[in-house]
């Protein structure tokens, strides 16, 4: 038996605890995904790639 | 501190994760979502698809915010009405300073970020849509005039414009149709929730036309009402952004909804007590369907139009 049984607050702090965590993720993975579709549909290249064609 | 000392019973009620996600108002969110959608699918310059996909999340989180913000100004309304009474702030889950903040830091970041993602004018229409929803309806027509629900009805029409301006960075006819339809569509959608909601808007003294014109009058505004958005329903099916799908899902719908009205026109309260308000609910559950199918068949139009699909009826359309 444990000393330190899980409240029912704890259970609910945790949960948006971790849904806070997810949220702060997925925002982080859209701003990287807005970042590469932006500027590879630019015709960004990077500069290794510039040399080789020049 | 052990865990023995926790009371639970003079403990504050700690908000779970889904309690925040209420304020965001996800009933309604999935119609803006929608119609956002149909807005920037059927809008003739093709968007990257992440870039559409972070486009209607950030326009649908904006939508949220603009519902907690309303849930924060009008938590005493709530508490009174039947319908709101479990929502997060009367409930006593989340409080209104947490739903204020939740509102605001939401508004800014989906503006910001969807001006980013795709122009200024999206944004714009965003920014401009969160403070009409908050200012203009919720913090002064709501409360002001029973034709809080014609004029409130425009934030909730704006979402296809927004999308449109998304993929296009402008306004045009197709888009202004988009939000026309939805706008003519609020009132008797509402006002048939109020006839079978009555004794909520009574009680929380809110001016909607059931209290302060009475229900003959709502009838006939839902009536009427209708009759105008039948019209602008059908003449859509003769602009750019309609054709032969869109006009064959105009007429049904349209028949539909105008015998529905009728129906609701020629009921007295004891008629409607008499059967529960079946002729309202059964007007308020078609409105749904109505919107759905309607933006749904100017989604196909936009499909047919960009696959080269061509459908012609008696050489009208």
């Amino acid at each position: 038996m444990s000393f330190h049984p899980e409240h029912e607050m704890h259970t609910r702090r945790k949960g948006r605890n971790i849904g806070v965590g997810l949220v702060l993720g997925a925002l982080i993975v859209i701003i990287f995904g807005l970042t590469y579709v932006k500027v590879t549909s630019q015709g960004f290249q990077a500069p290794a790639a510039q040399e080789a064609q020049g | 501190m052990t865990d023995a000392s926790i009371n639970t019973a003079s403990a504050p009620q700690e908000a779970e994760f889904g309690d925040y996600f209420a304020l965001l108002k996800p009933r309604v969110m999935t119609l803006v979502v929608f119609t956002a959608l149909v807005g920037l699918l059927a809008a003739p310059v093709a968007v990257h698809p992440f870039v559409g996909f972070c486009a209607i999340l950030f326009i649908a989180v904006g939508g949220g915010a603009s519902g907690a913000l309303n849930m924060w100004w009008d938590a005493d309304i709530d508490a009174v009405m039947q319908r709101t009474a479990r929502r997060p702030i009367p409930a006593g889950k989340v409080s209104p300073e947490e739903a204020l903040a939740i509102g605001i830091a939401l508004s800014g970041f989906s503006v910001v970020l969807l001006g980013l993602a795709t122009n200024w004018v999206a944004g714009g229409l965003l920014a401009f849509t969160i403070f009409f929803y908050v200012v203009i309806y919720t913090m002064w027509l709501k409360r002001w005039t029973p034709q809080n629900i014609v004029i409130g009805g425009a934030a909730g029409a704006f979402p296809p414009m927004i999308g449109w301006a998304a993929a296009t960075g402008g306004i045009s006819v197709e888009s202004v149709l988009m939000f026309c339809l939805t706008f003519m569509w609020t009132p008797p959608h509402f006002w048939a929730l109020a006839l079978f909601m009555r004794s909520d808007y009574d009680k929380a003294e809110v001016p909607m036309l059931t209290v302060t014109h009475g229900r003959p009058a709502t009838r006939a505004h839902i009536l009427v009402y209708t009759l105008l958005l039948a019209g602008l329903a059908l003449a859509i099916a003769f602009t750019g952004a309609g054709g032969p799908v869109y006009l064959l899902v105009a007429v049904v719908l349209n028949a539909l909804f105008v015998k529905g009205a009728f129906a609701i026109w020629r009921r007295d309260e004891v008629m409607a007590e008499a059967d529960n308000y079946a002729a309202e609910r059964k007007f308020f559950k078609l409105s749904l369907l109505y919107l759905f199918l309607h933006f749904g068949a100017l989604l196909a139009e936009a499909g047919m139009d960009r696959f080269g699909i061509e459908l012609t009826i008696g050489g009208l359309l």
